[in-house]
């Protein structure tokens, strides 16, 4: 089982702002009883009182494996770690404790290797807003090494079937609304063929048509290029539907990690009807409703 | 696919992508234009001023300054091109949005800032040949003396200078999100005072004439200004030349490296995530 996984992330932390203990003038303050250390709140992003901010832990010792051709699910509130998670697989960012692997090698040590893998959509569609999709991607396209009359042929053929209408494919991007410039940044993942896929809220913005295109195209990918899915979600039914595994994030840490259907069986609906696995995101994350309500 | 084609598939990527944004950015690339004609225009200017505040009894030669102006609007407007397009690599793409995904992609940054580099070099001869153009049209400068191709050779050898020494100055930008674009103008404000751009350099005081040594513009200003001021012979050049090319040899490793170190700083702190 081990050597079929594709992600393994063991014990991985990260942390950003800056770490006041480490700093000599906190030292110095905390002598003279000044500090603005806070211990019991060390992984809030809330300025100290020299107005620099305080450290963030935004992933704790997070450990899970992603096997081949899986669709893994990462599910959280807003400012859970998700898109930290994202980024420390996608060689954006480093470790600062554990160690991640992907296919074999670590993003720290080999990270060309891996981003020969590897492909991600954010969840905004970052592009030259000036430039065309056609331009755009061409561009993304011969980083990756490819180009040429195949590759916009290729492109075409890949936005048209994301439903993008071909006389889009050569006005600038800023013309175009949110959904559509989603569906081209889903189109400049899909270029590179990519053995591994993160996906970061990629159906966030669009029109229900558009998201069923995309989870469309993810479950085309799974069953037909045999690609490795890590999808992080706010949509409870999406990842329901498409995710073999989900772990679901709070705080920094992975406090869920299952099939859905069993992490459904751990939680009741409380209305009689059958439990959703967004019963359970609320059940298991839904401490703040639960504080507002008290 | 070779690693060999796909580095340069890789650069030229940078190059197709920037005529691009040039081309659809049209507008402002007129603007900016016409303000690069009017300023160097105004610059040249003062030495006809010179002239006719001076009086005849002075005997100022007015046009031999006009042209030891020109060439220094010249040859700066160039070198600060070549400076801007490379120390611009990550801001352009900090405020697109689109730094994440460049530097998730499996490229050697050689082969990145090769495609910026060439791309920067190419626009940069083709605008400041723009200016020239005019600036020789509007004051009727003479250049049947001059050794262009002299001074061509010299701007092409001070680019390796001016390449290594703006990647490493794009770290700037990678390490401080918000005032780093910023940052890169001191650079340019410092190698201009000490250069001698507008002023042999033997006007300024002992310690601005060190600083003045180790930097590169002022071996470019000194040849292109000898090859077309005094015709000079591409030969006699070598004794600028080399100096440039030396510091280019050293100075482009050195950025790479000093890119690369920032580069992971900036994966650790999570300095690449956009802004803006």
């Amino acid at each position: 089982m081990q050597s079929n996984n594709v992600i393994i992330v063991d014990q991985v932390i990260k942390k950003f702002g800056k770490n006041q203990k480490a700093g000599l003038w906190t030292q110095i303050r905390k002598r003279f009883g000044r500090s603005g250390i806070d211990g019991a709140k060390a992984n809030q992003s809330k300025p100290s009182k020299n107005g620099k901010k305080k450290e963030v832990l935004a992933v704790n010792k997070v450990s899970f494996e992603v096997g081949n051709n899986e669709v893994f699910g990462v599910l959280g509130p807003n400012g859970s770690g998700k898109s930290t998670l994202i980024r420390l697989l996608a060689t954006l960012l480093l470790p600062d404790e554990g160690k991640i692997t992907i296919m074999g090698f670590d993003p720290e040590t080999h990270p060309m290797q891996v981003q020969e893998k590897i492909n991600r959509v954010s969840v905004e569609a970052s592009f030259f807003k000036k430039l065309s999709p056609m331009e755009n991607l061409i561009y993304g396209a011969r980083l990756y090494g490819k180009g040429g009359k195949e590759t916009r042929e290729e492109i075409v053929k890949i936005l048209t079937r994301l439903g993008l209408e071909k006389n889009n494919i050569y006005r600038p991007m800023e013309e175009m609304s949110r959904g559509m410039q989603q569906k081209v940044a889903i189109a400049r993942a899909l270029l590179s063929k990519p053995e591994i896929l993160l996906l970061d809220e990629p159906t966030t913005g669009l029109d229900p048509v558009s998201k069923r295109e995309v989870q469309a195209v993810i479950r085309e990918l799974v069953e037909n290029d045999g690609t490795t899915i890590l999808l992080t979600t706010h949509d409870m039914f999406e990842a329901d539907i498409l995710c073999n595994r989900v772990a679901i994030m709070h705080k920094g840490k992975i406090i869920a990690l299952d099939t859905p259907e069993e992490l459904k069986k751990t939680v009741s609906s409380g209305n009689g009807k059958e439990t959703t696995l967004e019963d359970v995101f609320i059940h298991l994350t839904g401490d703040k409703l639960r504080e507002h309500a008290e | 696919m070779s690693t060999a084609m796909k580095n340069i598939q890789a650069s030229y990527a940078f190059m197709e992508r920037n005529a691009n944004l040039v081309k659809r950015y049209w507008a402002w690339e007129i603007v900016w234009l016409v303000y690069s004609i009017a300023n160097s225009l105004s610059v040249s200017f003062i030495g006809l001023g010179m002239e006719a505040l001076s009086g005849a009894e002075a005997n100022v030669n007015g046009r031999y300054l006009v042209l030891y102006l020109v060439i220094g609007t010249l040859v700066w407007r160039y070198l600060t091109t070549i400076f801007y397009w490379i120390t611009e690599v990550i801001s352009i793409e900090r405020w697109e949005g689109t730094i994440e995904y460049t530097l998730m992609a499996p490229i050697n940054r050689a082969v990145h800032m090769a495609g910026q580099t060439i791309f920067a070099v190419v626009y940069g001869l083709f605008f400041t040949g723009v200016i020239m153009a005019v600036t020789v049209m509007i004051f009727d400068v003479d250049l049947t003396n001059a050794n262009l191709m002299g001074a061509l050779l010299m701007l092409i050898s001070g680019s390796l200078s001016f390449i290594g020494i703006s990647i490493m100055f794009s770290v700037l930008p990678l390490l401080f999100p918000e005032r780093g674009a910023q940052m890169t103008h001191i650079v340019v404000a410092v190698l201009m005072l000490v250069s001698g751009v507008y002023y042999p350099i033997e006007v300024l005081p002992d310690f601005l004439q060190a600083i003045s040594v180790i930097s590169p513009a002022t071996y470019v200003l000194d040849g292109v200004r000898l090859a077309i001021l005094e015709g000079a012979s591409t030969n006699t050049l070598w004794p600028y030349v080399w100096p440039v090319l030396l510091m280019g040899i050293v100075a482009i490793p050195i950025g790479l490296k000093v890119f690369g170190l920032a580069e992971k700083y900036a994966k650790r702190t999570g300095k690449l995530a956009r802004n803006g």
